[in-house]
């Protein structure tokens, strides 16, 4: 119980540090966030240098190596139309890390445009485009996807569109809250009065002070689109094969699994984990960092 | 709370649902073929779908359209399934039950596992056991809910024959309570993430509490840091963190799907689940705003309930 004697005691700030030093001193103190990047590198590294080291027949089925327990030949097995895992769980990784990436970037994208325009414009406005995000968050983003399914299988850009439109609505409120505080800074209101227009205030003031926020919110964002990306396939709408992800890969060793394969499922799920995980700690640390006000 | 408040945050929500029927209702029109082919089938003719849309009044006005739609919403109509020919608010009626169900008995798991850990993550802040749970809580929260729920089904129900690997099939609550065993392991998938996310909010309420200078001045009144902990800490803690199950509901429900299609139980989730694979589009839009009036009822009632138990907190929504 020596918790009680001492309240949390703030980090002591060094008097003659300057805020970036400070910044990434805070970030690799933090040991699950330096962790997280060096686990962010090494899967890029492994999904897109991977394959010039290992390199592996993607494309063609090889019918007399199907379902292949791991081996010195095929380290984690092969899967039912005998491929190898290994090598199809860098050329999936490929394809989760760029669509994870891309739809998390373009959520915060639409998320902070939406936020700052609300936030900056107040009154009837703001609250019309916050019933909106309000409204979007009531309809879980899974049944969202789901219905999408049954319409259409879109590619590759078609997907980071629609994962994109499905998840903006936590970083638009993020960016709401900040802009409102900044709104109303001396600057802001000193280029408002010598004539300064709306968009400028808000491209060259609001949105560069809010920056260490929508940092914190795309690296969340990204780990919750690649999760979300992992879940795609399950629900149908992923890539079509010969092309995969490591969510595609998951669901179609579901099966498989039950009949002992387990090196079909687990590369797949742990890479899932590691990742979403890797990212979340970054943005944990980036947050601390940055001492911003986000998610805990 | 005053009045005023009561009443500006339910017309707030109230605002909210209208919006989600005009989402709702774009969807609709955004289907292949719009709201006559949903009714009408995959097979109806070009001929068919004309006299349809020419009796429906589908070919008037979108806006005149969307206050009709309004309209058979108010008297509680969703439409019909046309692959299980059955009113889907009945089909809705039949199923929420059992998947509420599923999220009540997964919610109270996940909160009975995450509030003591979150406080003993709070007391043995930065200690090996602190940084443990806070490195299980990042993989439950990164876990996909189909993925946990294999590996329950492999470890639990394969290699140790201990549980049944599919949900009771019962058509009404009572029938599924009776198999008790059956929804272990849906209930354990459905709770992993709820621990992650919970144990962190506790965690950090707890720390922000302690922190407080209530607590210092009943340590310096000499009171027992156990009675400390428990008597004020704990209580006070507990509030912002129940709150948060409303604004969660969306989370419980979605992971209700996936689970519900995992272990084949019948539920809510699984109706929308099949219905998505026959493009059932009436049961499907149906489940959607069923779902979402349920998510916003959620978000107020945590609202109004944080600042009865709370009066310090002012912007509830903001």
């Amino acid at each position: 119980m020596s918790v009680l004697i001492h309240a949390d005691p703030a980090e002591p700030t060094p008097a003659n540090v300057p805020g970036a030093r400070l910044g990434l001193r805070r970030f690799t103190r933090n040991r699950f966030a330096v962790a997280g990047l060096v686990v962010i590198v090494f899967l890029i590294l492994f999904c897109f240098l991977g394959p010039v080291i290992y390199p592996t027949d993607q494309i063609h089925t090889a019918l007399t190596q199907v379902n292949l327990a791991p081996s010195a030949a095929h380290l984690l097995g092969t899967d039912a139309v005998g491929r190898d895992e290994l090598g199809r769980l860098m050329y999936g990784g490929k394809t989760s890390l760029i669509v994870g990436l891309a739809a998390g970037l373009l959520a915060t994208l639409i998320g902070t445009l939406w936020g700052a325009a609300a936030g900056y414009a107040g009154g009837w406005v703001d609250a019309v485009m916050m019933r909106i995000v309000d409204a979007g968050i009531a309809i879980p983003a899974l049944f969202i996807l789901l219905v999408v399914s049954a319409i259409t299988t879109p590619g590759v850009p078609g997907l980071v569109l629609i994962l994109g439109l499905v998840s903006w609505l936590v970083p638009s409120r993020l960016v709401r809250a900040e802009t409102l505080t900044l709104k109303n800074r001396d600057y802001v209101l000193t280029l408002r009065a010598i004539g300064g227009t709306h968009s400028r205030a808000i491209t060259r003031h609001i949105l560069p002070n809010a920056v260490s926020t929508i940092v914190v919110a795309a690296t969340f964002q990204v780990a919750d689109a690649i999760l979300l990306v992992a879940y795609v396939s399950y629900l149908g709408l992923g890539v079509q094969p010969p092309q995969t992800d490591w969510g595609g890969m998951l669901s179609a060793g579901l099966t498989a699994a039950y009949s002992g394969r387990w090196w079909l499922i687990l590369p797949p799920g742990l890479a899932v984990i590691l990742v979403v995980c890797a990212f979340n700690a970054v943005g944990d640390g980036l947050r601390d960092a940055f001492a911003v006000r986000g998610r805990s | 709370m005053s009045f005023r408040y009561l009443a500006g945050r339910v017309s707030q929500a109230l605002a909210v649902i209208l919006v989600v029927t005009i989402i709702v209702f774009g969807l609709l029109h955004a289907l292949p073929g719009g709201p006559a082919r949903g009714i009408l089938g995959p097979q109806a003719s070009a001929q068919q779908i004309a006299d349809f849309n020419q009796a429906q009044g589908l070919n008037r006005p979108l806006p005149v359209q969307y206050l009709y739609y309004l309209r058979t919403l108010l008297h509680g109509d969703l439409g019909t399934s046309y692959t299980l020919n059955e009113p889907v608010s009945q089909l809705i009626a039949q199923r929420l039950p059992k998947t509420l169900v599923l999220t009540v008995l997964s919610a109270l798991v996940g909160l009975a596992v995450a509030i003591p850990l979150g406080m003993w993550q709070a007391v043995r802040r930065n200690r090996p056991v602190d940084y443990m749970i806070t490195g299980l809580s990042f993989v439950a929260y990164a876990t996909p809910v189909y993925f946990f729920g294999i590996l329950l089904i492999l470890v639990f129900s394969q290699i140790l024959p201990w549980l049944p690997p599919q949900a009771p099939q019962g058509d009404t609550v009572a029938q599924v309570l009776e198999d008790p065993a059956g929804l272990v392991l849906p209930v354990v998938a459905g709770a992993a993430s709820m621990v992650a996310v919970f144990s962190r909010y506790m965690r950090g309420a707890v720390l922000e509490n302690l922190s407080e200078d209530y607590v210092r001045t009943a340590r310096a009144a000499g009171t027992r840091p156990r009675a400390i902990l428990w008597r004020h800490v704990f209580r006070n803690s507990l509030t912002p963190v129940v709150a948060m199950l409303g604004y969660y509901v969306p989370v419980l429900f979605g992971g209700a799907l996936v689970v519900e299609q995992l272990f084949n139980y019948p539920g809510m989730g699984l109706l929308f689940w099949s219905a998505a694979q026959a493009s059932d589009y009436p049961v499907l839009l149906g489940c959607v705003l069923v779902i979402a009036i349920a998510t916003v009822i959620g978000t107020l009632l945590a609202d109004i309930v944080q600042r009865l138990v709370d009066p310090r907190v002012k912007a509830g929504a903001e």
